[in-house]
């Protein structure tokens, strides 16, 4: 199970990379794997949109199970991930990296400062096993 | 063992069906609206029988063995009830005709409403509803309508036990009400104090269902009925469970307030291959008014010298028509049919056997298997499809291998609230030797987890086709097939 | 004890197994001042004596093979060729349950997917999901389609007046929770393109039937461009029997295709069972209610079905469900394959064609009587109508003696249309009976 120390974490399975005022998410490596294969991606709002901490943009579906993906912080979605459409299984191989869902320009970067690091995360997870 | 499919066995210029020839003067065709090609198979009529007979030597129905498919009643399908709803005088009726032409099935009908009430302890009876889920549809908006009928408008929540079967709450969301979960306790009954919590007057109601999804009767109906009543709000009854009520209690006396039936459950219609059912609605006095229109009433009591008059009747503030027509006749006809022969008694005796078969395998199978709520079944319990010491082992499995033993495996992964659930319903109609047969593989898919788990892990292998890759099923959506011909060149 | 095979000594058996003295105290958790009650129910009868009963009860109604039926409105009276009960007989079929263990449900699963691909070919839509309950649930399911698709922004939901009567109020009543503008349908004689006004960008769904329910036939190119300009959906409500002769609704635009499969094998049985059917483009299959079969492979390298994208169902999604359909009419979606698979691509077509010469004919020499005028302004289909002298229910209630089952009386639902009549003519309709229709209402209205 990965953690990559430079993101940031939701209680609900989501990171978030944040490169100067843009920001990056996706599902975690521990969401994908309580999934399971992955066989669908949608994102919904458009380019431009504006959405609160919370509030969905996309949705992931596997076999037997199916979940919104929140924003982590609010922004306004600058980028959506085109590739996921043909290649969902890239959420199980490559969560971090290829399976980035959507980019946003950060409305409120202190909202950040309500985030998990990557230890504080890895610990949730393990309390959750039990 | 695969067979092809029916576009596949076509061939252009087969006829299947003769039909005669046109008696009367031909009018000329729009010819702007008649269209060019129309894809369907061209296959002769004992290729399509052929073709069908096959397919259902793929299947396995209750006439094929044991299914204990747990919230489902796979009880036997009386072949007589067939024979009925096949009689011209059902079959050839036109639900338009004129009410007076239609005598027998208004009687009918009018018979079933009374002894559906008269089951459930209830003032009145809609038989429109096609299915559970739409009876539950029904039920709900019959609560709202209620509601706001007082001008209680605020009350826009339903509590609901995370145990409940996946309909409920989407029925709520289609209503346009919210959803407000309810955890279950350690023995698996509603947890009050967690349900005290939200009993204010922004509560419409609570849907239960009773006995609950794990087979056991609630024990605190009484407390759960009150507090919600005690709030203003309405209780709404999953009537999936009521094959261990029957005569022995009414589900309006325990203080429901309106109950969907399932007739394809409990009153014995078949289930198709996935319906049609039939989701009647039961409901109190106070909501009698509210039922969807039409219901069937009398509309001249009659004498000595002539019998009642029937007719459609429109309940005065009803929620309105949830279908068309009158609802699911041919379902009506088969389980007034059941109802009818086994009377008083007989469904008495139906519960009791149910739940005494269930017990029976309970009691057989705990050794084997955990049963997380321990005690006295109704007419189904669940239990975990995993052991400590065959970690690999899932519940998955062990419904795979059960096929290769020639049994329809139970009900899996429901309810939600045990991990690896294994939900299991004999029904009163599986004699003792049937219940000691699926024992019996049941046990020794036990000892085959631990000895030779890759058996398991692999099953089944006695079926026409093995595991299915539903991954790929979903990322390479394939939902239909094309004529071969529309694909080939010129 | 009916269908209970226990003996006494089984029983005994069992209680011992269980650790009771009876059945009885197996009750204990329910509150002793409601246990057990006492239903004043009939006593038991015996399978003799039922057959018996209902032979007399059916008896007490009037049917359709012994009457010549000209009665219509959603439900026809259609010839159903014999292959298809027999294969509703067959026990592997109708005892089987939903197929969630597809290894040994290849038989519905391949069935249902037979299913799809036929409604998809007749509709010209892409994608068929595996029945609802009935045309007017499809419609009303349709809208919530709609309002999904466009995440609750849109409210505003526009039906032609003549969509089935029944199928307007399914969806006012389904949707009476949801705060949406229902409108179009004030006026009876609204046509399709005068629907094209009332588009706007509240339209979430625009609705028509195609034959619609007077049995007209018109080009819906033009109402199809309108909503895909405006972004409403284009749903178009269909008899799929008559898809056997006109253009699919998919020629014209439409997103959804929705209809009632009663006309296709399934027989009257008081209107019900039937079947619902819907049908859509490509890109709402995840939107769409109802189960789904999907073509797949199995572990042996074998082509198998499955049910798929089973996370938008009430089974995995919940609260969050697409909708709450869970048994649908798996059986009568059978019949419609088989009726379909033995009628074939002929054998359709020549249906549709003899319901329309038949039904034109008999317009024809109607509209000739002296009082009777023919209605319609548009090419029909197998259903038209006609003003007559006289009310309705009198003439209906006339022409039983001749053994007549006449046309549905419109003025129950559009009170323009008092004294107009609905008249279908199927193919099980000979010359012969249209004239003694004719003869019927000449006499009657000379009385």
């Amino acid at each position: 199970m990965e953690y990559p120390k430079d993101l940031k974490y939701t209680e609900s399975d989501e990171w978030v990379r944040v490169e100067g005022n843009i920001g990056t998410t996706g599902i975690t490596d521990y969401a994908q794997d309580q999934l399971s294969d992955i066989v669908y991606v949608e994102t919904t709002p458009p380019l431009g949109e504006s959405l609160q901490k919370g509030e969905p943009h996309s949705a992931v579906e596997s076999v037997k199970a199916a979940a919104d993906v929140n924003m982590p912080i609010s922004g306004v979605i600058t980028e959506i991930n085109e590739n996921l459409a043909d290649n969902p299984e890239l959420v199980n191989t490559d969560p971090y990296g290829e399976a980035w869902m959507v980019k946003f320009e950060i409305s409120d970067p202190s909202e950040l400062d309500g985030l998990l690091d990557a230890a504080a995360y890895e610990k949730l997870n393990e309390e959750r096993e039990h | 063992m695969t067979e092809p499919l029916i576009y596949e066995l076509s061939s252009p210029g087969r006829k299947g069906v003769s039909l005669p020839a046109v008696d009367v003067p031909e009018t000329a065709l729009p010819e702007s609206l008649v269209r060019v090609d129309l894809p369907l198979p061209e296959v002769a009529e004992n290729d399509v029988v052929r073709h069908f007979v096959r397919l259902s030597q793929l299947n396995y129905g209750v006439d094929t063995g044991f299914y204990p498919l747990g919230s489902c009643t796979m009880k036997y399908n009386p072949k007589v009830n067939e024979d009925m709803a096949r009689l011209p005088g059902f079959a050839l009726t036109h639900p338009l005709q004129d009410p007076d032409t239609a005598q027998g099935n208004l009687a009918m009908m009018y018979a079933l409403q009374e002894w559906l009430m008269e089951i459930g302890g209830f003032a009145g009876v809609s038989l429109q509803p096609a299915a559970g889920a739409h009876g539950e549809l029904t039920g709900i908006l019959i609560i709202r309508a209620y509601h706001h009928d007082r001008g209680e408008t605020e009350r826009i929540k339903i509590l609901i036990p995370d145990s409940a079967h996946g309909t409920n709450p989407a029925s709520t969301t289609m209503s346009g009400m919210e959803v407000i979960e309810i955890p279950s306790d350690a023995r698996g009954n509603i947890d009050l104090n967690e349900l005290k919590k939200h009993c204010d007057e922004r509560i419409a109601g609570l849907m239960l269902t009773n006995p609950n999804t794990l087979g056991l009767f609630e024990e605190h109906v009484q407390e759960v009925v009150d507090l919600v009543h005690g709030c203003g709000g309405l209780i709404y009854g999953d009537g999936a469970n009521m094959n261990a009520l029957l005569g022995v209690v009414k589900p309006g006396d325990l203080g429901i307030d309106v109950l969907h039936y399932n007739l394809h459950k409990t009153f014995s219609t078949p289930h198709g291959g996935g319906g049609p059912g039939s989701g009647p609605v039961g409901v109190v006095e106070k909501l009698v008014d509210f039922l969807p229109n039409p219901v069937v009433g009398i509309v001249d009591e009659g004498d000595e010298a002539k019998p009642p008059l029937y007719g459609l009747v429109t309940p005065e503030k009803s929620i309105g028509r949830v279908k068309a027509f009158h609802g699911h006749f041919g379902i009506i006809v088969r389980s007034y049919t059941y109802m009818r022969m086994l009377g008083k008694s007989g469904l008495r005796a139906v519960s009791d056997y149910a739940v005494l078969n269930a017990n029976y395998l309970l009691a057989k199978l705990r050794d084997a298997y955990k049963v997380p709520f321990d005690r006295i079944c109704m007419h189904e319990f669940v239990a975990e499809g995993h052991w400590e010491d065959a970690p690999d082992i899932h519940a998955l499995d062990i419904a795979k291998r059960l096929m290769d033993y020639g049994f329809h495996p139970p009900t899996n992964y429901f309810p939600l609230i045990v991990p690896e659930a294994l939900m299991i319903e004999p029904t009163e109609t599986e004699s003792k030797e049937s219940l000691d047969a699926f024992i019996e593989a049941m046990l020794a898919i036990a000892k085959e987890a631990r000895e030779d788990p890759d058996i398991l892990k692999s099953a089944p292998h006695k079926t026409p086709v093995g595991r299915l890759d539903e991954v790929q099923a979903a990322r390479q959506l394939v939902l239909c097939c094309r004529p071969l011909y529309l694909d080939q060149a010129p | 004890m009916t269908y209970i095979p226990h003996t006494e000594k089984d029983l005994q058996e069992m209680l011992a197994a269980v650790g009771v003295d009876r059945i009885d105290d197996l009750y204990e958790a329910i509150p002793e001042n409601v246990r057990f009650p006492d239903l004043d129910l009939p006593d038991p009868i015996s399978e003799l004596e039922i057959t018996q009963e209902l032979q007399a009860l059916s008896e007490a109604n009037l049917e359709v093979f012994h009457t010549s039926c000209f009665l219509g409105a959603g439900a026809y009276n259609h010839f159903i060729p014999s292959v298809v009960d027999h294969t509703l007989r067959r026990n592997e079929f109708y005892t089987a349950y939903t197929p969630y263990q597809p290894e040994i449900s290849q038989g519905t699963l391949q069935a249902i997917f037979e299913y799809q691909s036929l409604m998809s070919q007749l509709t010209g839509m892409d994608v068929s999901n595996a029945s609802h309950y009935d045309g007017a649930t499809a419609l009303a399911e349709a809208v919530i389609l709609a309002l999904n698709h466009h995440r609750g922004k849109r409210s505003k939901i526009v039906v032609s007046p003549a969509i089935h009567p029944h199928y307007r109020q399914v969806v006012r009543t389904y949707t009476q929770g949801m705060g949406l503008t229902i409108t179009g349908d004030e006026k009876c004689g609204t046509e399709p393109n005068e629907m094209i006004n009332m588009l706007d960008e509240d339209t979430a769904l625009v609705a028509v039937q195609y034959p619609d329910f007077f049995g007209n036939i018109t080009d819906l190119s033009a109402l199809g461009e309108a909503a895909q300009a405006s972004g409403a959906l284009f749903c178009v409500v269909v008899n799929p029997l008559a898809l056997g002769m006109l253009v699919p609704p998919g020629d014209f635009g439409a997103d959804i295709v929705v209809g009632d499969g009663q006309p296709l094998g399934i027989s009257l049985s008081y209107g019900g069972p039937t079947v619902g059917i819907f049908t859509t483009k490509d890109k709402f299959v995840r939107k769409m209610a109802g189960r789904l079969v999907g073509e797949t492979v199995d572990d042996r390298g074998q082509r198998g079905f499955v049910l798929t994208l089973t996370p938008r169902e009430q089974h995995i999604r919940r609260d969050r469900a697409t909708s709450n359909i869970c048994t649908n009419q798996g059986l009568m979606a059978l019949a419609a394959t088989v009726y379909l698979s033995v009628m074939g691509k002929q054998g359709l077509r020549k249906v549709a064609e003899l319901c329309y010469h038949k039904a034109h004919y008999a317009a024809e020499r109607i509209g000739a009587l002296k009082g009777f005028n023919l209605w319609n302004k548009h090419p029909f289909f197998h259903e038209f109508v006609v003003k007559c002298p006289q009310p309705i229910a009198e003439i209906n209630e006339r022409l039983l003696e001749w053994d007549i089952l006449g046309g549905y009386d419109l003025g129950q639902d559009y009170p323009d249309l008092k004294d107009h009549m609905l008249i279908a003519v199927t193919e099980v309709i000979a010359k012969e009976e249209i004239d003694d229709l004719v003869a019927a209402f000449e006499e009657v209205s000379n009385d």
